[in-house]
């Protein structure tokens, strides 16, 4: 039973940070319709810089708030400047230049700050609240911080016009425009926003994993998969699907007998795309009828 | 309109969807081919090995144009079928002791099937989902090889070193010529038969289901049938490209087989040229050399420089390489049938 | 007259002899000249293993002291080195070019075991030494299949034998949980240790669980080896996931004996993130000195590696482990070129690298140096068990060396 409640809590806590890249990537998809592979790489990028703040000295809190601005900013300046002049032609040309991002970010930060892993600090206290000891203090947080992102995306999407015009102009450009909404400005602050997201995403796994260029990769796609598999229209769907991503391969991990460590990525994304197979628009996602 | 003019729209439609070449495309083609079978003794044995390796990539480039360039499909998972043909041909080779010649077929077969297998309950699954699938493909693939209980055969962790075949018959050129001009032949093979599946009925079959799937299957398209067929060709051709691959390289290891590699497939379709088979042969070709021409343009950074290469690619050249090359030729023709056209038009209306 | 010519040619033999020793011919293999000697390398600046790209780095910055003080017998070190990414086509790519089109005198210090495996054969065919490689594996000390293929690091497997040899000397019924990594390097260690045990393998090792370089961490697999009541921790992990282990041990309060692999023994790049309180109590096996260690800050070694690292590598991390090793390795290299004086022809570099006898190494540890012979390929074999006490790496025991 220990052994039960510790996987899960681990499984739970990794759940967390998948949950949180998941976000991003529905909030890029929600805000563009599509998926930016360099979404991993952006957020590693922004943890270097608040590694940088943090050491001329910037207070932590300081420092995780500056970079999101920072992040913003660059999410907003990358969909301007790089992203705009393929949006319009095809999505495998704009998937190319997400790729080529991807190699742009991950190339610099290793050449700017060099592939020796750093420790990254956690904001959290040393002890969890309610003197809970089967989950870190810091996974504890990273849940924690994870649900109100989560509460202020859901917010943001459902209940004000910024949002509302966001998810029209990416849902129906023609349209959106024609009812004054400026669809240009609204991907750029989609690209801000969910950068500001992943930069979040970033600080709270750098102190768990070691801030070092690689660091997203992994994790990006556990992300990919936990959005995917709660339904990528639906924000609390994706962030169900993190944790359950989270949960589900340690159980795999620990409980199939046959599986073990050697194969458990393997039966894990078995594990997921069987499900899409039977549900192909993710477990709480909206199902697309297709009319003729 | 006359006879004439009828036949002469025939044959232009008949151009158009590249049904048929015309004289100046022959040309083209012919003295493209003359240059591809002239390259052996025109560079080093080390050039030699780079091209074969373009060969490789250019069918595996084409195995994925033909899924998602012909049948509107997606896949982020061909590494998965590309280290499936590299492992036969490295089994059948070490482990059976089998000519490298058989491993060709054999690989195409067994990718055939997987393929076709995978494909089936893709079918449900559209844009983003297959490829995320695909995706979980490409990632669970080395783990795969490196299983324990079939490294007897694998090598597990360590691959499995291959010997280099010879020239047949004894022929008085080197090893790295020799399996220049083999794979050469493969991929001439290889790209006839896309062209003639692709222009025929098949083809139009194929393509209808990526225009219009519902329309296709209204007018009894099997559009089931058609999208497993063609993820199970599509993997055809990857196999045999790992197949040739691996004996080019001499070494299969399980770790190469990453999502990377697939990702190195997706940009040689793009910037290659989508839906084109020329644009395969510039797709090979660009997955062996930008890497390099990035690592001599900086040694500090040299995979910026490759995004940088590949977006510049995105905002000069959204068709590819072979789509710029097709403008071009447009551009050029049109500008000369201009010329012959007006110049008719003064000769007709000149009073006789 | 028969007398007389025996005498003339008696005469003509005596002078020959005592005219002294005859001026040394000049032999160049190819990428040699008078000024210059051209050494390829094969190193991943990008991918999975970038970290590993410091020791090129290092290689590089260690051969322009050299050329800034001379050279190597008046000939200055032309480093060519290629980036593979860690991936073996590319590695065989990288070894062809550097062979075939920069026409190097040898391959130097190429790393991974993939990648080395990869061109083993083609190094082998083309006689071309493939010197030093960058990987600990058993596989590389073969001199009668593979005359021109030499390892430098003690090898996994022999180190792993010494941590199973202390096992069973001193905590026999010790129940062993083994934490690897699943590729060559990860395998190479546990098959190794295994071996060590012998018979004893299979009642000794509660647990095995492994993980992929791609993993975001390794606490899944930590919890289960805690979980299987494992008293003993065999560590084969790279520096990040070392770190992550260590700590996810420590904080899941699971205490055992902790046998650290050597790869990822360095203070600064893995004791330190995952903490000094963490990490106090485990042991591993040394050979070089660490840079971190306070036992070795006067050593006047120490001092000269760190005015080197001051002058041509400014604002690099000293505590980075890769770079010590670059510095050891790059000056056995120049030792094997220095051995070999004007003869620079490929089979005379192998006979030289096969001719060390107690080179010292500067950052070596004391009792320890280079040796080989043409029936071994194993330059160092000898290293030491050691025990971090939260400080430094507190040697004890005697210096092992394998037979």
């Amino acid at each position: 039973m220990d052994l039960f409640l510790q996987q899960t809590s681990d499984g739970l806590a990794f759940g967390g940070i998948y949950a949180c890249v998941a976000l991003a990537v529905v909030m890029i998809y929600q805000a563009t319709d599509h998926l930016n592979f360099a979404q991993g790489e952006m957020a590693m990028f922004s943890t270097y810089i608040a590694y940088s703040l943090l050491h001329h000295g910037v207070p932590y809190w300081w420092t995780f708030l500056l970079t999101m601005a920072i992040s913003f900013i660059g999410g907003v300046l990358v969909e301007r400047v790089i992203v705009r002049p393929v949006e319009g032609t095809t999505v495998l040309n704009e998937v190319i230049v997400f790729i080529g991002l991807l190699a742009i970010f991950n190339s610099l930060a290793g050449w700017i700050w060099d592939y020796t892993i750093k420790p990254f600090p956690s904001p959290f206290p040393d002890k969890a609240p309610f003197g809970i000891t089967f989950i870190g203090p810091h996974d504890f947080g990273v849940i924690g911080v994870t649900l109100v992102v989560l509460a202020a995306v859901f917010l943001f999407f459902r209940f004000t016009p910024v949002g509302l015009a966001m998810r029209a102009a990416a849902q129906n450009p023609d349209s959106a425009r024609l009812v004054g909404i400026r669809v240009g400005w609204m991907l750029a602050l989609g690209w801000g926003l969910a950068a500001a997201i992943g930069s979040v995403a970033g600080m709270m796994v750098a102190p768990i994993v070691f801030l070092e260029p690689n660091m997203m990769m992994g994790i990006l796609v556990y992300g990919f998969a936990g959005a995917l598999l709660g339904g990528i229209s639906n924000p609390v769907g994706a962030v169900a699907g993190g944790f359950m991503v989270g949960v589900l391969e340690n159980w795999v991990g620990t409980y199939v007998p046959f599986v073990g460590s050697e194969l458990k990525l393997t039966a894990a994304l078995v594990l997921i795309v069987t499900v899409l197979v039977f549900r192909p628009s993710g477990l709480f996602g909206h199902v697309v009828v297709k009319r003729v | 309109m006359d006879a004439r003019s009828n036949a002469k729209t025939r044959e232009l439609a008949a151009l158009a969807s590249g049904a048929k070449l015309s004289k100046s495309q022959l040309l083209g083609l012919a003295l493209a081919l003359l240059a591809a079978l002239a390259l052996p003794w025109l560079v080093s044995d080390y050039r030699n090995f780079q091209f074969t390796l373009a060969i490789s990539y250019a069918m595996a480039v084409l195995g994925l144009n033909i899924l998602i360039g012909y049948n509107g499909q997606f896949s982020l998972g061909h590494a998965a079928f590309y280290a499936i043909g590299a492992y036969t041909a490295a089994i059948m080779m070490e482990q059976g002791g089998i000519a490298y010649y058989w491993t060709i077929p054999v690989a195409g077969l067994v990718c055939l099937l997987a393929g076709f297998l995978f494909g089936l309950p893709a079918l449900r699954l559209e844009g983003l989902y297959l490829a995320l699938a695909t995706f979980a493909l490409s990632l669970a693939t080395p783990q795969m090889l490196k299983y324990d209980a079939i490294s007897r055969w694998t090598g597990g962790v360590q691959g499995v070193t291959i010997t280099k075949p010879d020239p047949p018959f004894g022929l008085p050129i080197s090893q790295d010529q020799w399996l220049y001009l083999f794979s050469l032949a493969v991929m001439l093979v290889l790209f006839v038969c896309a062209w003639n599946l692709l222009r025929g009925r098949t083809g139009r079959a194929i393509k209808a289901v990526r225009d219009n799937p519902i329309a296709a299957s209204a007018m009894g398209v099997n559009t089931a049938l058609y999208k497993s067929l063609t993820f199970g060709v599509s993997a055809l051709y990857t196999g045999i490209a790992g197949a040739l691959g691996a004996i080019a390289i001499q070494f299969v290891a399980p770790d190469t087989f990453n999502f990377f590699l697939s990702i190195a497939f997706l940009v040689g379709v793009v910037i290659g040229g989508l839906a084109s088979i020329p644009g395969a042969v510039f797709g090979g070709l660009v997955i062996v050399f930008i890497p390099n021409f990035a690592e001599q343009v900086s040694k500090a950074a040299p995979w910026a420089i490759y995004g940088v290469v590949l977006i510049l690619f995105m905002y000069f050249m959204p068709a590819g390489i072979w789509g710029f090359i097709r403008m071009l030729y447009a551009r050029f023709t049109r500008k000369r049938g201009t010329e012959k056209a007006t110049r008719a038009l003064a000769d007709r209306e000149q009073p006789s | 007259m028969l007398h007389r010519n025996l005498l003339l040619a008696a005469v003509a033999a005596a002078l020959t002899i005592g005219a002294g020793p005859v001026a040394a011919k000049k032999m160049y293999g190819p990428g040699v000249t008078d000024t210059e000697i051209k050494i390829g390398n094969i190193n991943p600046y990008s991918g999975p293993a970038s970290a590993y790209g410091a020791i090129g780095k290092g290689i590089a910055a260690y051969f322009k002291m050299v050329n800034d003080n001379g050279g190597v017998n008046g000939r200055k070190i032309d480093f060519i080195s290629l980036d593979d990414g860690y991936s073996p086509p590319k590695a065989v790519e990288a070894a062809r070019e550097l062979v075939e089109k920069d026409q190097v005198l040898l391959i130097f210090q190429s790393l991974g075991t993939p990648s080395n495996t990869a061109i083993h054969k083609y190094m082998n065919a083309k006689k071309t030494p493939q010197l030093f490689v960058a990987t600990g594996a058993g596989k590389w000390n073969d001199p009668k299949h593979f005359h021109w293929t030499m390892g430098w690091q003690p090898s996994y497997p022999g180190e792993a034998e010494i941590y199973a040899s202390w096992l069973l000397k001193n905590k026999p019924n010790a129940k062993v949980g083994i934490l690897y990594q699943n590729d060559d390097y990860g395998k190479d260690y546990l098959d190794g240790f295994l071996k060590g045990l012998g018979a004893k393998a299979k009642t000794m090792v509660v647990a095995k669980e492994s993980y992929e370089v791609t993993d975001p961490t390794v606490d899944s697999q930590i919890i289960k080896l805690k979980d299987s009541g494992a008293d003993t921790f065999f560590n084969i992990t790279t520096p990040k996931f070392a770190a992550q282990a260590i700590r996810k041990a420590y904080d899941s309060g699971w205490k055992p004996l902790q046998f650290l692999n050597n790869v990822s023994s360095a203070i600064g790049s893995v004791l330190k993130p995952a903490g000094f309180e963490q990490s106090t109590g485990v042991i591993t096996t040394v050979y070089q000195m660490d840079y971190s260690d306070p036992q070795f800050k006067d050593d006047p070694a120490m001092k000269a590696w760190e005015a080197w690292m001051d002058k041509y590598m400014p604002g690099a991390d000293k505590t980075n482990g890769n770079y010590v090793f670059a510095y050891n390795v790059a000056y056995t290299m120049v030792q094997v070129l220095k051995q070999a004086g004007d003869d620079l022809t490929r089979a005379n570099v192998m006979k030289q690298a096969a001719n060390l006898k107690h080179v010292k190494v500067p950052l070596l540890l004391p009792g320890i140096t280079v040796d080989t012979s043409p029936t071994d390929y194993a330059p160092i074999q000898c290293e030491q068990l050691a025990k971090f006490d939260g400080k430094e790496w507190h040697r004890f025991g005697d210096v092992i060396c394998p037979k």
